[in-house]
């Protein structure tokens, strides 16, 4: 076939097999980056003309222009572009660069809320029409919410839940559009519909609903692409149509969920096999192949969706989590380090930095030393990108694995996540001790039980107390999850993210908790220090005595460390006895995006010195100020976090000062990469790195208008700077940055 | 037992790669620029007391770090050749286990504290105060004898050596200080490279804290034309790698 011309043949022929494809395929390279060239001309005008378009959207309040009157979905508005001219790759969401568009099957209100607080006005008929007759996501879950559940949600107990919004984390395999065409992929999934269980169960029944959606939704793609002048029926037969296929895939699930995090997945090897046959038969040079990724990736730079501002308190910054997931290693332990992955980071300069695509560097440590030092240089210079540890993953995941939206791994095409958010479980500590009393508001909230009666603080007394809460979060987390789960499949279903998955899918469902380094301090205070409780006039304890010293969280120090480690398995483990949604696999993150700061607010005092609304750390990291013995006894601290009980992700964020890294770029490069090294050699998951002087922020908080590009990774993606709340600003330069001492 | 004032797991200007850093309590001289202070007494109350064997303990939790990033122990102080029986037993214990080892030293001490960590330093990270005696007893409280005999004797021996020295205006910063300095590094083989340190003052709020009168709230930190300059001095005439930040 001559779109298939000069592959190596293997199964990928015959069935859905991306895997196989690329692993027949693809080239390690395991040289250094100065093959690189510099962006077209082309490239930089088109560049040039969206960076005057985000400017004048930064002057608007962060949102450029809102289209009330159309709901968006795969085909719902014309042809988009910025420059036809310049455009080597096409497809906006809507008809006009940055312009947003209403998504309402997640919830009708959210949907006209985020119009008016723009000044816009939903179309009135829209508005008519599905508050009379369509029920949305949203309205659904409050239909079959308990009054339990919603006041857990209102406490601050768990948050952030996708019961108002998309939940995201559905990593469509775009590239299954470049190496088959879209009617190979209706072929198979009518296959797969016609093979069904002839017995109608609930769950057959369902089945052949979403399968007939997902077919509907593949014809509409390609109806889309065709509105373009691209007919994609059929396989791509160069680089150029392998990056415009899978593109308009993922422009196809943008334009119809309005996800908390839409991930690319895992493209750059894969296009590489196509940009590797085009510069072999001489019909793409260099220069071109840089092109044709910094004109995607200038594409997923400007992905935008309608939100309400309130949405910045648990998300800050407009993130979209466009993940694209790099390097790691074969499970034949070639490196899957390509060119092309190295093309893809150089878009940080090429096109400058930025916090999309949400670049994420699969670490293995038998990556080659010039692509370690290639990352190193790029995080020195922008802040930009985060490391996942593929030594840790791979075992799981297989070697096609993409990351939905920080940290959560999942095999491409064949494995998908219930997105559910995180619990704060500092403010459960707190319950332990009140008997289930708020301690902000005084309702009764958890499991109820006598508020803690004693003068101090009995370790062995207060954990008998915490694990009896944490068995009535676990089972009210989980089924206010599979609700939220049930009623986003039946009123929001991912169509097309889902038709580019195998049908016989393994679902993960992901349940989080913030404020982990609070409460290991907190029980480590009560264990080697003496803390008194001290109670308001109503009996609520709202305020600690504490005497004498106690280990920390982020000092190497196993007795507190192993508390840390204690309680997220024991929270994972309750978490598991209780059934899920579809059958789905429960996992765990430590990981809180922005939400730190929110939690924190509604956190009264605890055991630990952390005073009433302060901000917690974020995601896995120590609490700010309590390292006493540098960056490396803080990450080996976070580096015991079992990666096994928490399988959605272990966030840590390391931010440093550049002279701490060493005298010149050459020192501080080795030494980035020599920290990246010792701290996955001990099973860490994650870390982002920011390179920065305070300085910088301090001045670019007072005059935003002259770092627009300031990029800087907060827990698990990264954001500009200058979008941020004063609040989570502050926050970030309260923060630990190692410098020298 | 050693006395320790403090431990950092991850430095990267104490020697080449990246490096724990053991900060022993006490120091015999009392410099102007001084940004430690807090380590000088050696009775301090805030310090604490490690073992050998205590102290391998969290040094042994960098060893990938330092694998892949050639780094290793640096001990810095206060000045640690004061409690040169202990370097002595913490460093036997670092190349036992191939943990290379580099001590920071101000080389103000009697010759026969460094013949005790000699033979089992790696490199030395060495202080030249000032190339004048009366200078050197200006700015630290003593002469500077025994950092001279003390840098020749550690290259006589050839042992790796990185000089630091700090630039200071009106102490330290005459062209004609920097040019003695550079003549007589010049002589040294072992020398493998020159930092200048831009004198700062981020350590004074501690003088206060601590109740000492801190005499160059004055002084400016060097400009950056001027670190250039001085550089490119020593580079010219040592021809070494010359640093500086």
């Amino acid at each position: 076939m001559d779109f298939w011309r000069s592959f190596r043949p293997g199964q990928w022929m015959h069935e859905i097999d991306v895997r196989d494809f690329i692993q027949k395929n693809y080239h390690p390279y395991e040289g250094d980056a100065s093959f690189l060239s510099p962006p077209t001309e082309r490239t930089s005008r088109l560049w040039k003309k969206c960076s005057s378009l985000l400017a004048e959207e930064r002057k608007r309040q962060g949102v450029y222009e809102v289209d009330p009157d159309i709901p968006l979905n795969i085909t719902s508005h014309p042809p988009g572009y910025i420059d036809r001219d310049l455009e080597v790759i096409v497809g906006l969401q809507t008809d006009q660069p940055l312009k947003r568009a209403i998504q309402v099957y997640g919830g009708l209100r959210h949907a006209a809320n985020a119009c008016k607080a723009y000044g816009y006005q939903i179309n009135p008929q829209v508005e008519e029409f599905f508050a009379k007759h369509r029920r949305t996501h949203n309205e659904g879950v409050f239909t079959v919410y308990t009054p339990e559940m919603r006041l857990a949600r209102s406490s601050g107990i768990i948050t952030g839940l996708p019961d108002s919004y998309g939940r995201g984390r559905i990593i469509g395999d775009y590239r299954r559009i470049a190496l088959y065409g879209v009617d190979r992929l209706i072929e198979a999934k009518e296959l797969d519909r016609r093979l069904t269980s002839p017995q109608m169960t609930d769950s057959v029944i369902r089945l052949r609903e979403e399968l007939y959606d997902q077919i509907q939704a593949l014809k509409e793609l390609r109806e889309m692409a065709l509105s373009y002048g691209f007919d994609i029926s059929q396989p791509a037969s160069d680089a150029t149509q392998a990056v415009q296929w899978l593109y308009f895939g993922f422009l196809a699930a943008i334009k119809e969920q309005n996800g908390a995090a839409m991930s690319l997945g895992r493209v750059s090897t894969f296009l590489d096999i196509y940009i590797q046959r085009d510069l072999q038969e001489g019909v793409l040079t260099e220069a071109q192949a840089q092109e044709l990724i910094d004109q995607l990736v200038i594409k997923l730079r400007l992905v935008r969706h309608l939100r309400t501002p309130g949405y910045g308190d648990i998300f800050a910054g407009d993130p979209n989590w466009v993940t694209e997931a790099l390097g790691g290693l074969g499970v034949d332990g070639r490196p899957q380090v390509t060119k092309t992955t190295y093309r893809m980071l150089h878009t940080l300069e090429t096109l400058g930095p930025s916090p999309e695509p949400n670049l994420t560097v699969l670490w293995s440590q038998q990556l080659p030393r010039p692509f370690m030092e290639y990352c190193a240089h790029l995080s020195i210079q922008t802040s930009a990108i985060q490391y996942e540890n593929d030594d840790v993953m791979r075992p799981y995941y297989g070697d096609d694995y993409g990351i939905a939206c920080c940290v959560s791994a999942m095999r491409m095409g064949k494995e998908s996540q219930y997105f559910g958010a995180r619990c704060n479980l500092a403010k459960l500590l707190l319950y332990a001790l009140n008997g289930g009393r708020d301690e902000m508001s005084g309702e009764q909230v958890g499991l109820e039980m006598p508020i803690y009666p004693d003068e101090v603080l009995d370790y062995d007394q207060v954990m008998h107390r915490l694990d009896k809460q944490m068995d009535w979060l676990a089972r009210l987390y989980v089924n206010t999850m599979n609700i939220i789960h049930y009623m986003h499949d039946r009123y929001s279903y991912e169509r097309i993210e889902l038709a580019l998955h195998d049908t016989d899918l393994t679902r993960f469902i992901a349940f989080g908790i913030a404020g982990l380094s609070v409460v290991a301090d907190s029980l480590s205070a009560i264990r080697y220090a003496q803390v008194k409780p001290l109670r308001d006039a109503s009996g609520l304890i709202t305020d600690f005595e504490i005497q004498g010293d106690f280990p920390k969280f982020g000092n190497d120090d196993d007795r507190v460390d192993m508390i840390a480690v204690d309680v997220v398995k024991t929270f994972m483990r309750k978490l598991r006895r209780y059934p899920s949604y579809k059958n789905s696999l429960h996992t765990l993150s430590i990981l809180t995006i922005t939400s730190n700061v929110m939690y924190g607010k509604h956190t009264g005092t605890t055991p630990d010195g952390r005073k009433r609304g302060e901000p917690l750390a974020p995601g896995a990291n120590p609490m700010h100020g309590r390292e006493e013995h540098g960056a490396i006894a803080a990450a080996n601290s976070v580096a015991k976090l079992p990666y096994g009980f928490a399988r959605d992700g272990v966030s840590y964020t390391f931010s440093i000062v550049p002279n701490a890294l060493g005298t010149d770029d050459q020192e501080r490069i080795n030494n980035l990469v020599g920290f990246l090294y010792g701290y996955f050699a001990q099973d860490a998951h994650h870390i982002n790195v920011n390179v920065l002087n305070l300085d910088t922020l301090r001045e670019a908080m007072e005059h935003p208008e002259k770092y627009p590009d300031l990029t800087i990774r907060v827990s698990g993606y990264a954001v500009h700077f200058t979008k941020l709340s004063r609040e989570q600003q502050e926050e970030i330069i309260a923060r630990t940055f190692y410098k020298r001492m | 037992m050693g006395r320790i004032h403090s431990i950092d797991t991850f430095s990267t200007v104490d020697g080449p790669g990246i490096r724990t850093v053991i900060f022993l309590q006490g120091c015999p001289l009392r410099c102007q620029y001084c940004h430690n202070p807090d380590t000088w007494s050696a009775a301090s109350k805030a310090a604490h007391d490690y073992t050998a064997n205590d102290l391998m303990k969290i040094i042994r939790r960098s060893i990938p770090y330092f694998q892949a990033s050639g780094g290793g122990v640096t001990i810095s102080g206060g000045e640690p050749l004061l409690q040169a029986e202990f370097v002595k037993e913490l460093f036997t214990a670092c190349q036992a286990e191939q943990i290379s080892t580099a001590v920071d030293t101000s080389l103000y001490v009697t010759t026969t504290r460094l013949q005790e960590v000699l033979p089992v330093t790696d490199l030395f990270l060495a202080d030249i105060k000032h190339m004048d005696s009366e200078k050197s007893l200006a700015i630290t409280g003593l002469g500077n004898q025994m950092n001279i005999e003390n840098l020749r004797y550690i290259n006589d021996h050839q042992t790796r050596i990185w000089i630091r020295y700090v630039i200071a205006a009106g102490l330290s910063d005459d062209p004609e200080d920097v040019t003695a300095l550079a003549y007589f590094v010049k002589t040294l083989d072992s020398v493998e490279r020159i930092d200048l340190l831009p004198y700062h003052a981020l350590g004074a709020h501690k003088w206060d804290l601590l109740g000492l009168d801190y005499k160059l709230h004055e002084i400016q930190p060097p400009s950056a034309q001027q670190m250039n300059d001085l550089a490119q001095i020593v580079r010219s005439i040592t021809d070494k790698p010359v640093y500086w930040q």
